[in-house]
């Protein structure tokens, strides 16, 4: 699958969805965030929600992969 | 609705606490007060000798120890820090001289308001409005840039120089300095402020409740999640202080508080444009310190340092309005925090995104 990814890892509050929401001024189809930590995940995923998205979360490891779809 | 349940119950849950904590002894709307107890504890370590406001304050205590073991539960629990350590101590230190020079943390201006105290509303405005300053630099690409990873050991030091203050407490307290007289003087049952601790400390890892974040992500994505819990506080409390008497409104008269609009309005100014550098208020700073967050650990240090150092130069208001030094400070400390915000913004902030990567899942 080919999207466009963002990497928010390490990244304290509020810039994981704050970058998101930066990404998604584009409006794009589809976006793959990727987090590190439970509190970005739950503000990336409420964040996309609230935008409209359907999230997709898998555990990678100690990350999170986010895809964000229409 | 459903999601934020727990925000919202975590929110009465704080507010009855906080109630209770003041009718058993804590002072006149400090049922919590991250600003004021770790100033409290500062003093007990002696790192400050203002006689009136030195005691370890069992509630810190308990909310490390409560948002450590639910972070561990949780399997939230991880080493990292790394991001622009020392701005992060500036920022704690700025936010205290801002908090002390209002009287309290931003969840203690929250108590004040359900105590009837005017003055904390003007706070809350000021409050607002340095999130705000903050949002402008957050949308223009500020970053303290990303955390690392680091051995778990690190992680833990943190919870056990805490317990440790525990075994000093319950054990030798001659060794700690208590005040005889004034806010310091004035505390809960040992115990139950501990247990309180555990119990917020406890459901705030869990909710990542956030009194800065309430506002932030009101403005930043109209977004009503962390807010819902800042409300349901003051709403709690404030029932709860008009059937247990405890309310009073007006402007004077208000316990640990003094009535200067201006230097309220600015001293919580500093502490919201300082915390939302910081990605969270004090008491969010405390939670993430718990959990293996190295950067807040820093933080808390600086929050500390700044509170002894307020009480050590009378930079900290007091019941009879702030001192001209204090004054000076929260000025230097909003150019302090104007460098830190304006030299970690990136020009070029536009976000890199990667174009048609391949990811294996």
């Amino acid at each position: 699958m080919k999207l466009n990814s963002i990497d928010a890892r390490g990244r304290s509050c509020p810039e994981p969805a704050l970058i998101t929401k930066k990404a998604l001024q584009g409006n794009p189809e589809a976006l793959e965030v990727l987090v590190d930590n439970m509190t970005a995940r739950e503000n990336v995923t409420r964040f996309a929600k609230n935008s409209g998205y359907n999230v997709e979360v898998i555990q990678k490891g100690s990350d999170y992969i986010l895809n964000l779809k229409k | 609705m459903k999601e934020k349940r727990g925000i919202i119950l975590t929110g009465i849950i704080v507010g009855i606490i906080a109630v209770l904590l003041t009718k058993l002894g804590n002072p006149g709307n400090m049922g919590f007060c991250i600003a004021c107890f770790i100033r409290d504890t500062a003093g007990a370590l002696g790192l400050h000798s203002a006689g009136v406001v030195q005691y370890a304050r069992p509630e810190i205590i308990g909310l490390v120890l409560g948002a450590f073991l639910m972070s561990i539960a949780g399997k939230e629990f991880y080493a990292r820090g790394g991001s622009a350590p020392f701005s992060r101590f500036i920022l704690g230190f700025t936010v205290m001289i801002g908090a002390l020079m209002f009287l309290g943390c931003p969840l203690r201006m929250m108590l004040r308001i359900a105590g009837g105290d005017l003055n904390a509303i003007i706070g809350l405005v000021g409050f607002a409005v340095g999130i705000y300053l903050g949002i402008i630099f957050l949308n223009k690409g500020f970053s303290l840039k990303r955390t690392y990873n680091l051995p778990k050991f690190e992680g833990y030091l943190f919870p056990i120089v805490i317990i440790a203050l525990l075994v000093v407490f319950l054990a030798t307290p001659s060794l700690l300095i208590f005040s005889q007289e004034g806010p310091g003087s004035l505390h809960a049952p040992v115990l139950i402020s501990l247990a309180a601790g555990l119990i917020v400390g406890a459901l705030a890892q869990k909710t990542r409740l956030c009194t800065v974040g309430g506002i932030r992500d009101l403005i930043l994505f109209k977004d009503w999640h962390l807010i819902s819990g800042f409300i349901a506080i003051i709403a709690t409390a404030l029932i709860g202080n008009i059937l247990l008497g405890q309310f009073k409104a007006g402007f004077t008269g208000q316990p640990v508080a003094h009535t200067d609009g201006l230097w309220n309005f600015l001293g919580m100014a500093l502490a919201g444009f300082g915390s939302v550098l910081l990605g969270g208020c004090p008491l969010r700073q405390l939670i993430l310190a718990s959990e293996g967050n190295i950067d807040s650990v820093i933080t808390v240090l600086g929050l500390t340092f700044g509170a002894a150092f307020a009480h050590n130069f009378k930079l900290a208001s007091s019941a009879n309005g702030p001192t001209t030094r204090g004054q000076i400070a929260v000025i230097i400390g909003f150019i302090v925090v104007l460098a830190i915000a304006y030299f970690n913004t990136e020009k070029s902030a536009d976000i890199k995104i990667k174009e048609d990567v391949e990811i294996e899942a």
